[in-house]
């Protein structure tokens, strides 16, 4: 005797994945086809965990995960070097790890895999890209500048601004001025 | 907002140059392609062609026939369509007088010619991975000088 069967793809995607999902138990709800949102921080190995639970059913997880960390982490990188009511001793390591609710080495990796720098290269990118804005807006010194980012002194601050850029706090305010005067002049 | 391939242009009238460069930009772990000019000319008049996709990334050496580096970098900034192509100077000048007019010019980069292959290919390196973060991340572009 032979049955004969009719089904909907789609119905049986939904339930595989909620089963599954049930299982991790974390608040999600299913956005369409495809797309899972879940309600609080998920742990890398909830992740690596229901990768593996889908698995067997030829379901992925699709990696661009990937490029929506990496934004969040220059994000919250942004947002610390500008809200200077963050407290900037606190370690960014610590910082990223609370605010995205990842562990700090997994961030770290997946930062450095994704953009041809780090996480620490990319936080004094950030502090210096601020130092370069306040030292033209011409409104702090630079005592004041260096306190504001938080560096220890205004000798760390040029050490690093020379590093990153090649030139002094000064020299660089005198280039962007003569060029902005050139400019206005054509 | 993500760029996959960074695009990479050299204008060097030195053949030996930009072979050195040409093997120099290959060694470096980055997904970049690369275009040759020997004069500034060719380059101005590829670049300006109307469609042409706009590269991320040149290099213009200082002292050339026909059209110098000075030349393009004035001609670039005065174009509004190139206003995000990153300049990076290539000489073999290190005065100081010289990177600070360069700069005001418009120029984000200025490179002193390593003398050997080990320092070319560390500041290729480093150019492109600075530059590659001020195409993918909020910096100020405006602001973005480099002098190695």
């Amino acid at each position: 005797m032979k049955i004969y069967l009719k089904y909907d793809i789609n119905v049986i995607f939904k339930k595989t994945l909620e089963e599954q999902l049930d299982k991790i138990g974390i608040n999600y709800t299913i956005n369409g086809l495809g797309e899972v949102e879940f309600m609080e921080a998920i742990s890398v190995d909830k992740i690596t965990q229901l990768a593996s639970l889908l698995s067997i059913y030829g379901i992925k997880i699709i990696n661009d995960h990937k490029s929506e960390v990496i934004q969040r982490i220059k994000d919250a990188i942004t947002e610390m070097v500008i809200n200077s009511s963050i407290d900037n001793s606190c370690k960014v390591s610590t910082y990223l790890a609370e605010k995205l609710g990842y562990s700090y080495t997994y961030l770290s990796s997946l930062f450095s895999e994704g953009t041809y720098t780090s996480i620490e290269n990319f936080v004094i990118l950030k502090r210096i890209d601020r130092a370069k804005t306040l030292i033209l807006e011409d409104k702090l010194t630079l005592t004041e500048i260096s306190y504001n980012l938080g560096y220890s002194s205004v000798a760390h601050l040029s050490y690093q601004f020379k590093k990153t850029t090649g030139l002094t706090p000064t020299v660089f305010q005198k280039i962007i001025k003569q060029r902005k005067e050139t400019a206005k002049a054509q | 907002m993500d760029i996959d391939m960074l695009k990479v242009i050299l204008v060097d009238d030195d053949e030996d140059d930009r072979l050195l460069f040409k093997d120099a930009i290959e060694e470096v772990d980055m997904n970049t392609s690369l275009l040759l000019f020997d004069n500034g000319q060719e380059f101005m008049d590829h670049i300006t062609l109307s469609g042409q996709s706009i590269p991320h990334l040149v290099f213009l050496d200082l002292n050339m026939p026909i059209k110098n580096g000075i030349e393009c970098l004035t001609e670039i900034r005065q174009n509004n369509k190139l206003k995000d192509l990153s300049v990076a100077i290539y000489s073999t000048s290190s005065s100081e007088k010289d990177i600070e007019q360069t700069f005001i010019k418009g120029a984000n980069i200025y490179i002193n010619k390593p003398n050997d292959f080990i320092k070319l290919k560390k500041a290729i390196s480093e150019v492109l991975k600075l530059n590659w973060q001020y195409h993918t991340s909020n910096l100020n572009r405006e602001n973005f000088l480099l002098s190695i």
